[in-house]
Order: structure tokens, then C-alpha cells, then sequence
């Protein structure tokens, strides 16, 4: 299984980024290798319009299975998530990554 | 003669100034108003005249045609404005992101994406004696005033020729749609009021009038609250100061009745005709 956070660093004590379109990271956890990976997404600060579906297209290419985020993402990147089969958990926006992580495996978080 | 009435700050009095304008002027000639905040157009409160036209406002986007489509990924690589993106095996297209630019469309080797019309808003037209008011409504959940102020503008130029005075309401702040109000005028009237943040705003219109290289002046609302440093930022920038209209809360009052203030308080109506007087006898010397 293979479960993407939205968030402002590249390691598990990084805090969830609550936005979806514009988070600064993906960070990348593959649950059967046990492998830590993470996607530099700051680039979406220059990008004035269509934040949300651009970076709905890049997690598209990460192909996760379950994405742990704050708010959720907006209605046009919401469009995009809808066609691919990834399960949305939200209202990590105030925890760790690794904080976020435990209470998703614990059935704390919501899903979108 | 095509005067803009723009400010930077929001709130700082454009719709007072150009709707008391307008029907000012009306008394003695004929005049066209037009609001071109098409995101919340608000002239409308204070003008009650007759509907004589109404019409539905569209933009063209692309629409995906699955049959023929190669997949070859260039619609989402033309667009600008990611408004076009594929996911594997299909193109999803955003319409309220789309600027209308035709090129993923055009440039589509199958004619995968033909362009179709999209309702943006809806334009009125209003009669009231010699004033025309003309104002333009985005709809909700649009994106984009522009093309709609762009059509705005146009059916006033096709309709009404330019001998006569046309006011434009123009939305605050100093972006693109502020441009597209802004940019075929031949004076621009920037309403501020006198506290940091009409100043600050203010510092930002005139350096975009500058860019446009705009004739523009200033009028203060609200005169007699803040501090000085608006009157001093314009008589060090060489800005003339057109009119004043003191902070009062009989003005605050008449506004929220939606009722004009210079049929009910003659310092304001001073004022405004402080504002035509100026305009005029620029327009008179041929400075415009």
C-alpha cells in the first residue's frame, strides 16, 4: 500500500500541509518496502490559476493508493482525484506526518 | 469621451462617485454608465430606470470529444493555464480556467477539442431619462471577469459613439480586469480615501496608470479622516487633486438608502462639479 501526504517537509516529524493544490510536499510512505520517499511540489507558487487540478495530476503519477491531507481538495482538483481510485482522508491539517499516520491507522481520520 | 472611475483600495467610493456623476451630468446631456465590476456590479442600487435590453453573455471553451482523441497529450502541454490536463487515457477540461486562447483546440491533430459556447453572465441595459446604464453580471462560480468586460465594452463602443461621455465603473484593485476597464479610456478618475491603506492602494493605481501612461487624477473620499499623507504623496507626485468630499454621516446614510447624495448635500454636488469642470477643460485643451 502506498500512502501520500500533503506537506511542508520530506520527513515523517514534517507538519501535514492542510491545503491540497498548493502543499509544499508530497511526502510518499510505501507501506511494503518500507520506503520514505518525498515530491518537492513549491514550484505551484508560480502558478497563479489551476493550482488544485496540477497537483491532482501529479499525484495521479504517483499512483497512491490512500491520500492523507488538512481540507481536502477544492472542487476542480476534487474532479480529478474522482477518476482516479484513490481514498481521501482529511483533517490532519494540525498533526505531524507520522502523527497523521498513526491516527489513520487508528480510523481517526475522516474520509473525503 | 470615455472617463474610468478605478481606486486600487476597495470601498473607497467608486460607485458613489460615478453614479452621482452620471445622473448629474444626465441633467444636461446625454450619458452612458457602465459597471464593469461584473464580479458584484453595484450601480444598479442607486439607478432605477427601464430595462431595454438584456442578453446572455458567452465565452468559448473546449469540450473533449473522446472518439477520435490519440492521446497525445499537446492540448495540456499549449495550455497556459492548466486548464486542459490529461489523466492517462482521458482529457479533463476546467472551463472556469480556461482563458478562451483556442491553441489546444487549433492545435489538436485529430480536432479532438472543438470549442463551444459557454454562458458566462448576462449584460442589461437600462433607460432613465438621458442616462443609459449598462451593467454586466458574472455568474456564479465564473472565474473570469475579463471576457466579459471585454464584450461589455465592446457592445457599449458598437452601440454609442464616442462623442458622447461614457463613465466606467471599474472594479478595485490593479489587475486585469482593472486593465481591461481602464486601458481604451482617455482620462482615469482614482478614488481613494486619506488613511495608509488609501495610500497604499493608491501608490499602486497610479504606477499602473503610469504603465498604461494614462491621464488620471484623484479624488479624496471620506476627506477629514486619516491623516495628510495622501494630499502630500499626490502634490510631491505632481498627481492633481481633483475633489474632496468630507467624511459624513449623512453621506454614509443617503448610501445605504441607495439614495444620490448631490440632489441632498450642495458640498458634494461642488465637488462633482469640481470633477466635470476638471475633465472637461482637459478635454477642451485637447490634453486628452
Amino acid at each position: 500500500m502506498k500512502i501520500v501526504f500533503t506537506t511542508k517537509g520530506s520527513e515523517w516529524e514534517s507538519a501535514i500541509d492542510p491545503r491540497f493544490g498548493r502543499t509544499e510536499y508530497f511526502l510518499v510512505y510505501d507501506e511494503e518496502n518500507d520506503e520514505l520517499s518525498s515530491f518537492d511540489n513549491r514550484a505551484i507558487n508560480d502558478v497563479a490559476h489551476g493550482a488544485g487540478p496540477q497537483t491532482a495530476q501529479k499525484l495521479f503519477e504517483l499512483q497512491p493508493d490512500v491520500l492523507i491531507t488538512g481540507n481536502g481538495p477544492g472542487g476542480n482538483a476534487a474532479r480529478v482525484l474522482g477518476s482516479a481510485n484513490i481514498k481521501i482522508f482529511v483533517g490532519a491539517g494540525e498533526m505531524t506526518a507520522k502523527e497523521a499516520f498513526e491516527a489513520y491507522k487508528k480510523g481517526e481520520l475522516k474520509e473525503f | 469621451m470615455k472617463i474610468a472611475i478605478a481606486s486600487g483600495k476597495g470601498g473607497t467610493g467608486k460607485t458613489t462617485l460615478s453614479t452621482n456623476l452620471a445622473l448629474l451630468l444626465a441633467e444636461t446631456e446625454k450619458v452612458i454608465l457602465t459597471d464593469l465590476d461584473v464580479e458584484e456590479p453595484n450601480s444598479g442600487l442607486f439607478i432605477k430606470g427601464n430595462l431595454i435590453h438584456q442578453e446572455e453573455k458567452f465565452k468559448m471553451v473546449p469540450q473533449w470529444n473522446s472518439e477520435k482523441c490519440a492521446l497525445c497529450g499537446n492540448c495540456q502541454k499549449v495550455c497556459n493555464f492548466h486548464a486542459v490536463i490529461q489523466l492517462v487515457d482521458q482529457i479533463i477540461v476546467f472551463p472556469e480556467l480556461c482563458h478562451s486562447c483556442y491553441a489546444c483546440s487549433e492545435l489538436c491533430p485529430t480536432n479532438s477539442l472543438p470549442m463551444i459556447p459557454q454562458k458566462m453572465g448576462e449584460l442589461r441595459e437600462y433607460q432613465l431619462d438621458d442616462l443609459t446604464f449598462i451593467e454586466s453580471r458574472l455568474d456564479i462560480g465564473q472565474e473570469q471577469a475579463v471576457p466579459l468586460i471585454a464584450q461589455t465594452n465592446k457592445y457599449v463602443d458598437e452601440k454609442y459613439s464616442d462623442e458622447i461621455i461614457k463613465l466606467y465603473d471599474a472594479p478595485p484593485g490593479t489587475s486585469c480586469p482593472v486593465i481591461e476597464v481602464t486601458k481604451d479610456a482617455d482620462f482615469v478618475i482614482l478614488v481613494t480615501e486619506p488613511t495608509p491603506f488609501g495610500l497604499h492602494d493608491l501608490t499602486l493605481a497610479v504606477e499602473t496608470m503610469r504603465e498604461l501612461d494614462k491621464k488620471f487624477g484623484v479624488v479624496v473620499n471620506r476627506y477629514g479622516i486619516g491623516n495628510d499623507d495622501v494630499i502630500d504623496y499626490c502634490e510631491s507626485e505632481k498627481i492633481p487633486v481633483i475633489a474632496k468630499i468630507s467624511n459624513s454621516r449623512r453621506i454614509a446614510e443617503l448610501y445605504s438608502r441607495g439614495s444620490l447624495l448631490y440632489r441632498e448635500i450642495p458640498a458634494v454636488k461642488d465637488e462633482l462639479v469640481k470633477v466635470l469642470d476638471f475633465v472637461k477643460g482637459n478635454l477642451a485643451r485637447g490634453e486628452m
